[in-house]
């Protein structure tokens, strides 16, 4: 059961100067499932999760061909501020800015041209009920976001991608810099805003995956350290019953 | 055994005499900053009565009169210096950090390569120079005379490489994790910048032009051939004037009242102390924030 692809890569190539990162990538992203990107270290996931976004281009050297499409438009034609307002990202360390809960969560919708007060008010307080963190921090949103815990951060940094009301998130291990009962609570959010919005996560942890995702993407590097899409389906099939022998050995934990 | 036993002995005593030879210099060196400090202190002591701050000097061999008018002309250079050096300085800065590593072309890379070489060369040359300099250019060439418009010109040019240098480092110190967040929302560069590096910054680039403002004050050379000596209060930018640092080398070399110069020496001391303490506290106050 394929639903209808959100984004779409098609034969993606990322070389980093000389080195290509990603080989002939093609893969698609359901609109409103979580699809996690799995595969060892440095096999270019986050590369791929970052070319969604285009934000490999703040790199020196970075080159493209292939296609990436967002909604059927390819995001190398669009206005990159354009595109970056329908994705959202969260990062894998929590990067509040050092300023109030308020001011992070505003930050986005700011920038975008909202002044007027109360509609900012309304978003922040929206966000962060999406994010699952209105009812910790409601009492004093003056706070300053780095004064809040590690889980609390990672939430507020949702909450700051979702002012943008984006139509994607990315996530670049979200819960690789926190403790187990904040990455339950991450894990559960995600579980509520796939409801909403589309969701690309990148993880280390294959029962995160397991648990979190509806689609899985397997990536492996081959002899020349590039990364290649190996296999691409429904998580339940490509956890329990994989096509390629290098997925099942990847995920019963042969190497990686 | 034994022999094992008395490695120990020599290597702890090799230890203890490493740490008495570092406790020693340490020492010392405090020790010779507090009798300089002390004894210019204790010297001019006598003379910082209320009356040495409220008039002005009156001129002559005998170096009669206070400081009145020297801080006037102080205050008043360290003001027009920075108006002028902390726009440079700082934009400098930002584009050194925030745009030049991040350009492609190899002709601006050589060009930035020899604007960063520029500013390294220009933090080290003799203040003296920036003073012959400015008299050739702003006293002389365009007719500014003797004042504090052309001191505060030289003086920026003495002060800016210190502060695209401190704004340097600042903005290396701001994470760049809050760079890519601002820019993953759709925030353009400039927007990053003015919004979320700037104000993260901030701390560190106002320590440099403390840093900037200390060395105004302490400056001599520069401003002895470009603001001229007179000692009456300044009353526009065209005038002529004398800061505390270099009233001290007018008293001490021209009149016999080398006691108000150690006063006013007191002076400038007790404020580069207060400069420090400022910058102390900014600085505190800084890692306390990014929690390093």
């Amino acid at each position: 059961m394929m639903s209808e692809a959100r984004m779409r890569t098609v034969d993606y190539n990322l070389y980093y100067g000389s080195f290509r990162a990603l080989r002939d990538v093609n893969v698609n992203i359901p609109v409103n499932r979580i699809t996690a990107i799995i595969g060892p270290s440095g096999c270019g996931k986050s590369s791929l999760l970052r070319s969604f976004n285009r934000m490999n281009e703040l790199i020196p050297g970075v080159r493209t061909t292939g296609e990436v499409f967002l909604d059927g438009e390819n995001i190398f034609c669009k206005d990159v501020v354009e595109l970056r307002k329908k994705i959202g990202m969260v990062f894998q360390r929590p990067n509040p800015f050092p300023k109030s809960v308020y001011d992070n969560v505003a930050y986005g919708p700011r920038i975008h041209g909202i002044r007027d007060r109360t509609i900012l008010a309304e978003i922040v307080e929206t966000s962060l009920k999406s994010a699952a963190l209105w009812d910790e921090v409601k009492d004093d949103l003056g706070k300053s976001g780095l004064a809040l815990s590690g889980g609390q951060q990672q939430r507020l940094c949702i909450a700051r991608a979702l002012a943008i009301e984006p139509e994607v998130i990315l996530m670049d291990e979200p819960a690789s810099a926190l403790d187990p009962v904040a990455t339950l609570k991450i894990e559960e959010l995600m579980e509520k805003l796939k409801q909403k919005y589309t969701i690309v996560i990148v993880t280390h942890n294959m029962q995160q995956a397991a648990r979190v995702s509806d689609f899985t993407t397997f990536m492996l590097t081959d002899e020349q350290r590039s990364g290649n899409m190996i296999e691409f389906g429904q998580t339940t099939d490509i956890f329990t019953n994989p096509e390629d022998s290098r997925t099942e050995d990847y995920i019963s934990g042969r190497f990686g | 055994m034994g022999e094992e036993v008395n490695r120990l002995k020599l290597r702890k005593l090799q230890q203890t005499g490493a740490f008495s030879l570092l406790w020693f210099t340490g020492a010392v060196s405090v020790l010779i900053m507090l009798f300089v400090v002390g004894y210019v202190i204790m010297k001019g002591f006598a003379h910082l009565t209320p009356d040495f701050f409220t008039t002005p000097p009156r001129g002559g061999l005998s170096g009669e009169g206070g400081i009145s008018s020297t801080i006037v002309a102080t205050v008043y250079l360290v003001i027009c210096t920075l108006i002028v050096a902390t726009p440079l300085g700082i934009s400098a800065g930002i584009f050194l950090v925030e745009y030049a590593d991040n350009l492609k072309s190899r002709v601006i890379k050589k060009f930035v390569a020899l604007a960063r070489f520029g500013v390294e060369t220009l933090a080290g040359v003799p203040s003296i120079i920036f003073g012959l300099f400015g008299y050739a250019l702003f006293v002389t060439a365009m007719h500014f005379g003797f004042s504090i418009l052309s001191a505060a010109l030289a003086g920026s040019c003495l002060v800016i490489p210190v502060i695209i240098r401190t704004t340097e480092e600042a903005l290396k110190a701001v994470p760049d994790s809050y760079r890519q967040a601002s820019l993953a929302m759709g925030a353009s560069r400039w927007e990053t910048i003015r919004k979320v590096v700037l104000p993260s910054a901030v701390n560190g680039i106002s320590t440099g032009l403390i840093l900037s403002a200390g060395r105004i004050v302490s400056e001599t050379a520069i401003f002895y051939v470009t603001l001229g000596g007179s000692y009456r209060t300044p009353t526009s930018i065209m005038s002529s004037g004398r800061t505390m640092a270099l009233h001290v080398y007018y008293l001490a070399m021209e009149t016999r009242a080398f006691d108000k110069a150690m006063a006013t020496g007191a002076v400038l001391v007790l404020l580069i102390i207060i400069i420090n303490l400022v910058i102390n506290v900014i600085s505190r106050r800084l890692s306390a924030k990014t929690g390093s």
